[in-house]
């Protein structure tokens, strides 16, 4: 029954192989055996959000999907949302608008905003609140937050 | 926090699905989009040797449209649904998804799950139940239909035999003239309604020619609130929706648990179909 199952992933662009029990994780996979701790683990039940990544592009709680359901998907993690060293428009305005504090929260937020915003350039005010519902904070009290979320859309807008 | 160990089956075809459930009987449970049955596992609520992955059927997955009504495939991702065209033409279905939790449980949970799964604090399941929809169940006796009148039991309880999948839903559209309303009272953006109402109405003039209300949280399936129907459709237009609402609330026997009790739960029940209805109707004007 605890047979390993080969799982083929692609994880921020490297084509990865992994042999796992079918009752593995997704977010305890890329965790401890790809070794991207980026992605936080908190209530483990899809309610905090600290575990979302993008499977084939759209953003999904890692605790809540087995690698084996993964399986031939393209995975982003937090890792791979920037450019190599550098720092996303998403990254960057919750740099700047102090939109973290212990930064546990963060992976998640970071990876939850790149999607929405990916597919929503124009978000009203209530839009991001709305979006940014499924990640709980327990430091910043969410404004900083939100206006990271605010900067991030307008400069995407801008840029684009 | 982890789940019990269990064999993981990815069949492809719809007769396989059947048949592997013949074959492990008690022991197989089918695995949609994992948003209920994964955090069930993962609290160890309940253990299944064998997880049956519907994910990889492409015959579930379709949405196609009829005259009357659309046929949204059990595996259709509910935010995909979201998006649809089709799905567009049943506006109570498309008002309804996006209360379900946040977007990145709506990217993974499917139609089928939310339906099967017969949470009574759930969206779609008194969806199908305001619309009359048509559960197609498959099993190994073939296709067969349940009205969504028959098919809630219980709390987690529905009419599908052991065996059986739903397959697909059949939502009947409705005619020009008509609004629809959904509202919830919750304690945050996401979570499970304490409370929730789901109307429809089609207009002629000021007559209602067609009327449906149907509220969750509030026993352990969504409830149809037929008296209250009758009454709008008597009523017309200008009723007392204050009025509707309380003869909507007067059967209505819900439970106390941690997030509310039974007597706010009541009490809040006849403001939250007046404000259903109250957008139903505006729409229905417009
Ligand atoms: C944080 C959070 C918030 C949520 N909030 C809401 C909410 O506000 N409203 C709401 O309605 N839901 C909510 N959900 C639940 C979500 O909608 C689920 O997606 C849905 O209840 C189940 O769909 P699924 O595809 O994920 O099914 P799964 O979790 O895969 O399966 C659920 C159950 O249904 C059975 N099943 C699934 N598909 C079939 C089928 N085709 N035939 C037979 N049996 C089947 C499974 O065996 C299992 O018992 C929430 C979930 C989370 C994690
Ligand atoms: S750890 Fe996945 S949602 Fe909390
Ligand atoms: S910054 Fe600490 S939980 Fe969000």
């Amino acid at each position: 029954m605890n047979d390993r199952t080969r799982v083929r992933l692609t994880v921020n662009g490297h084509a990865e192989q992994v042999e796992v029990e079918p009752r593995a994780i997704l977010a305890d996979v890329l965790r401890d055996n790809l070794g991207l701790t980026g992605t936080h683990l908190a209530c483990e039940h899809g309610v905090c959000g600290a575990c979302t990544v993008l499977i084939d592009g759209e953003a999904a709680r890692s605790c809540l999907v087995f690698a084996v359901q993964a399986e031939g998907a393209s995975i982003t993690t937090v890792e791979g949302i920037a450019p190599d060293g550098g720092l996303s428009p998403v990254q960057e305005a919750m740099r700047d608008c102090h939109g973290l504090q212990c930064g546990f929260c963060t992976p998640g937020i970071v990876v939850s905003m790149t999607a929405y915003l990916n597919t929503h350039p124009n978000p009203s005010d209530a839009d991001l609140k709305e979006a940014m519902s499924g990640n709980l904070c327990r430091c910043t009290g969410y404004q900083g937050i939100l206006a990271a979320a605010r900067q991030a859309a307008d400069r995407m807008n801008a840029s684009s | 926090m982890k789940p019990s160990q269990f064999q993981h089956h990815a069949p492809e075809r719809v007769d396989e699905v059947v048949a592997l459930l013949a074959e492990y009987g008690d022991d197989a449970k089918v695995l949609a989009g994992g948003q209920s049955l994964i955090p069930i596992m993962a609290l160890r609520m309940a253990t299944y040797p064998h997880l049956v992955d519907i994910a990889r059927v492409p015959d579930l997955s379709k949405i196609s449209a009829t005259p009357n009504a659309v046929r949204v495939g059990a595996m259709v991702r509910q935010s995909h649904a979201e998006r649809d065209a089709a799905v567009a033409t049943v506006p109570l279905l498309a008002k309804a998804l996006p209360h379900i939790g946040h977007f990145q449980i709506r990217n993974r949970g499917t139609v089928g799950g939310s339906i099967a799964h017969a949470d009574p604090a759930s969206e779609l399941p008194a969806v199908a139940l305001a619309l009359d929809a048509r559960i197609e169940a498959t099993g190994p006796g073939g296709v067969r239909f349940i009205d969504a009148s028959e098919f809630f039991l219980s709390t987690w309880q529905t009419a599908l035999d052991d065996g059986e999948i739903l397959s697909a839903v059949e939502f009947p559209v409705w005619g020009a003239g008509s609004g629809f309303g959904v509202e919830e009272i919750a304690r945050r953006k996401g979570d499970f309604a304490l409370v929730g109402a789901l109307a429809g109405v089609t207009l002629d003039g000021d007559r209602v020619t067609r009327a449906c209300i149907t509220m969750i949280g509030v026993g352990s399936t969504p409830v149809r609130c037929h008296e209250a129907e009758a009454a709008l459709i008597a009523g017309g237009a200008n009723a007392d929706l204050d009025e509707i609402g309380r003869i909507a609330a007067a059967p209505l026997t819900p439970t106390h648990d941690v997030h509310a009790s039974a007597a706010y739960r009541k009490h809040v029940s006849p403001a939250i179909v007046r404000r259903a209805l109250t957008a139903a109707l505006k729409e229905a004007r417009s």
